[in-house]
């Protein structure tokens, strides 16, 4: 862009009014150019919206890989014995499985998501930081990489589950840790500029008039999982340097015998990943709570206590790390501290999930696809915030720790938390993004396959883990055998449906009914005063918000 | 917010490619180096992985700063992304607060609990049993397993060359606070002057810092191996001073470009930003020098 077209810019900058599509539509017209023409649109563009596409597929592409590893896991346990891998790969898929869909599925989704919506929520003309916005992106297929060609080295991939624990990851591991730990930095780089980007735009580049207290939910969740990622990615980064140290250049971080402790890695992977299991919800709170009111046709309700409940839940996520670690032999001043605080979470997450009931309550609904997920992911996200809970009791955690209870909680908080929350959102947005209705039908069917799927698959996982059922093994005692079937047919047909979801989409990109500038009609906020699709560049001026 | 100005939103950028190529192919070198020199393969084609990733991302870095710069001069920025920036360096600084944060909390620990722990006091004092006998100190100079990891015969004290350091750090602020309230009253040779004076005392802290790690580790034998006493302290002061370097390199940046008349009275981001994260690695020493030399 030249100057002079800036300065044309500003002549005909409104003010005053609310932006209008029309108007949009005639500063694009006028000033920018569409998307480049081939590959280089994506290698080097500096567009919110490619970007966000980009990172929608990315992330979808891993949470394919990332499944069929699940599928594999899945395929060995339907059956006592070994069937189909052998141990040692069996422990690398489970280590795969985890941290592909962590870093690889769940966050990028949720980025993906923020670089499509929050410009267009906030009414800015792109993400502050443009051309960081593309590196963010890039770093991630560049660190999965490195992260999966790690399976092809010799001694295999990393094998000591997703969280690392030392000294399994640092005496034990094999040689590939070394490009593991370079992996994590990588993503962990993409990360930290990811949400820096996030939090200037937020904090710098609303409309006129959106005030803070008016800004969208999804645009707070945001702006507080983007705290979360700059304060606790650095951590990540920092344990990982210790086992980098432990491993090739002789420290005692996590070694006794040179006055270490195993146990510190414990402490400091924690205080990391326990806000990172709220960096991945908190995105899908926000989404929801766009939905719910949208197919309920009333405004939220509580919005003030949705707001200072997600900031009390991300404040509560620093205290709260030890209740990971109960049973490594933590003094009990600290297990009774880290269970209190835990129980605590309950109260701001109870507030949230009322807030939601109280949305629908004598609300007008419909249930389209997009409000299908919400309303699952409100019920199955609270039975996963209820094992939770059971978890947070720490005598009891004595009992169900390294079980499959632990799995079932997990997964009931990611499955029908995280992945759901971004189904929803993807739905809910698809028309926006393509400028076509997907097919409505076809989602349903997705719904409803994933909904039963997905519960078969994990709900037996809790009578398991009770029964003693530990996590992370190729085989098992016989009288488990019926649950793991049943859990194993369940998680097939997840996983198969999944495919579905990407003929859906194919198929909304490429034609469709064509879609409304606002397709839902209880849908509110700046994103549905653009034309769908959303044209390439929005609010090259900002709109006025009353 | 009343003051949005239309926003600068840069054309296509291929730094953003070229830095992803970079930063994988120097990682995937420098994992590889580690890696095959464990296993006693030749680490050549290693290490020429890794120079070349370097090279790129060098090359990268000039690009991408050199085209802000220029968009910077020829007035593309506004009032509005000029705060994008700021608030762009401020999270970046809590985020290597953050880095920091675990490290020191590495030594808290150690200290306050696994040390005593393994000495047998407190509450998981029967860890004593692993190594019967170990008596807990700090610092440490008896490891639990010696042969593992051999002791120090000493360590750093505080009050000799570390205090040096400190003194060194803390007028290097002063100075270069100096060096903004010139340049903010458009001072360019006092600028110069009390600019290059911070990367002179700055030069000199770090010429300290290796004369001390060459002592630590030639008469002391205090190491990264010598147990967890020196695994924190090289650790802390080790990433301190890569960070001193990378400030350092910052402010050297910042001269040339004042010799080039780049900066305003008004608008001199660039500097400022070098001057935040001189402030920021000023601050981690004296955390340092408090929690590590001196306690």
């Amino acid at each position: 862009m030249q100057i002079n077209d800036i300065t044309s810019l500003n002549k005909q900058a409104v003010t005053g009014v609310f932006m209008s599509a029309v108007t949009d539509t005639h500063a694009q017209d006028d000033h920018h150019h569409g998307p480049a023409k081939g590959i280089t649109r994506w290698l080097l563009t500096t567009n919110h919206k490619d970007i966000g596409s980009m990172y929608l597929i990315f992330s979808f592409t891993m949470f394919l890989l990332g499944g069929a590893m699940a599928m594999v896991i899945r395929a060995e346990l339907f059956q006592p014995g070994l069937q189909i891998v052998q141990p040692e790969f069996f422990n690398q898929m489970t280590t795969m499985h985890g941290l592909i869909m962590v870093f690889g599925a769940v966050m990028p989704a949720f980025v993906g998501l923020a670089n499509w919506m929050l410009p267009l929520m906030v009414g800015a003309p792109d993400m502050a930081l443009p051309r960081m916005n593309n590196w963010s992106f890039w770093l991630l297929p560049c660190a999965f990489l490195i992260l999966v060609s790690t399976l092809f080295m010799e001694g295999g991939a990393p094998n000591f589950g997703w969280t690392f624990y030392a000294p399994l990851s640092t005496t034990y591991g094999p040689p590939s840790t070394t490009f593991f730990i370079f992996a994590v930095h990588i993503m962990g780089v993409s990360s930290i500029m990811g949400a820096i980007n996030v939090v200037a735009t937020i904090l710098n580049m609303r409309a006129p008039g959106m005030t803070l207290m008016k800004m969208p939910l999804f645009v707070w969740t945001w702006l507080i999982t983007a705290f979360l990622l700059i304060a606790v990615m650095p951590v990540l980064a920092g344990v990982v340097t210790m086992m980098l140290m432990d491993i090739n250049f002789g420290t005692s971080f996590f070694d006794a015998s040179g006055g270490g402790d195993p146990v510190l890695f414990q402490h400091v992977f924690w205080f990391f990943g326990h806000p990172e299991v709220y960096i991945m919800i908190l995105p899908a709170f926000g989404a929801v709570s766009h939905i719910i009111p949208a197919f309920s046709r009333k405004p939220l309700f509580g919005y003030a206590s949705m707001v200072y409940a997600v900031g009390a839940i991300a404040l509560l996520s620093f205290v709260v790390w030890a209740h990971h670690m109960f049973t490594v032999g933590i003094p009990i001043a600290g297990q009774l501290f880290f269970m209190y605080a835990t129980m605590l979470i309950a109260v701001p997450t109870g507030v949230k999930v009322f807030n939601w009931v109280a949305t629908m309550f004598r609300g007008s609904l419909t249930f389209e696809a997009p409000m299908l997920f919400a309303v699952a992911f409100v019920i199955l996200f609270t039975i996963g915030g209820f094992s939770g809970l059971m978890l947070a009791i720490a005598p009891a955690d004595f009992q169900y720790h390294d079980t499959y209870f632990v799995v079932a909680h997990f997964h009931y908080v990611l499955v029908p938390g995280a992945i759901f929350g971004i189904f929803a959102s993807a739905y809910f947005w698809l028309p926006k993004w393509t400028g076509h209705m997907y097919d409505e039908t076809l989602a349903k069917t997705h719904f409803w396959l994933s909904f039963v799927g997905m519960n078969l698959a994990f709900f037996p996982m809790h009578f398991l883990g009770l029964a003693g059922m530990p996590r992370r093994i190729p085989d098992y005692a016989l009288q488990f055998a019926d649950f793991n079937m049943v859990s194993s047919i369940g998680a097939f047909m997840f996983g198969a449906t999944q495919i579905l979801f990407l003929v859906i989409v194919v198929k909304c990109v490429r034609g469709g009914e064509k879609a409304s500038a606002k397709p839902w009609d209880g849908a509110e906020g700046l994103e549905w005063t653009v034309p769908s699709p959303a044209p390439y560049h929005t609010f090259a001026t900002p709109p006025e918000v009353k | 917010m009343a003051d949005n100005q239309t926003y600068y939103v840069p054309e296509q950028s291929k730094w953003p490619i070229v830095a992803t190529v970079g930063l994988g192919v120097m990682m995937y070198g420098l994992a590889s180096i580690m890696v095959d020199g464990k296993q006693g393969v030749d680490t050549m084609g290693a290490w020429i992985t890794f120079w070349i990733g370097s090279a790129i991302m060098v090359y990268m870095l000039f690009g991408w700063f050199g085209n802000v710069i220029k968009e910077s001069r020829s007035g593309l920025y506004s009032a509005q992304m000029d705060r994008s920036f700021r608030w762009g360096m401020s999270w970046f600084i809590f985020s290597e607060v953050m880095f920091f944060a675990a490290f020191f909390g590495a030594l808290f620990y150690a200290r306050m609990f696994a040390i005593p722990w393994l000495g047998g006091e407190g509450d998981k004092g029967s860890t004593n049993m692993l190594w019967e006998g170990f008596q807990a100190t700090w610092p440490l100079l008896n490891t639990p397993d010696p042969e593992a990891y051999p002791a120090p015969s000493g360590i750093i004290g505080p009050w000799g060359l570390p205090l040096i350091n400190t003194v060194l750090l803390v007028t290097s602020s002063f100075t270069l606070t100096v060096a903004h309230h010139a340049l903010k009253e458009s001072h360019r040779q006092k600028t110069k002057i009390w600019l290059a004076a911070t990367i002179a005392l700055a030069l000199v802290f770090v010429c300290v810092q290796g004369y001390e790690y060459v002592h630590a580790y030639q008469d002391l034998g205090l190491t990264l191996q010598s147990g967890i006493y020196g695994s924190t302290f090289f650790m802390l002061t080790g990433f301190h001073g890569a960070h001193v370097i990378l400030g350092t390199l910052m402010l050297v940046i910042m001269l040339i470009r004042i010799q080039k008349g780049h900066f305003t009275a008004e608008n001199h981001f660039g500097f400022e930003a070098a001057a935040w994260y001189w402030h920021f690695v000023d601050v981690v020493w004296l955390g340092l020098f408090v929690f590590v030399y001196v306690l």
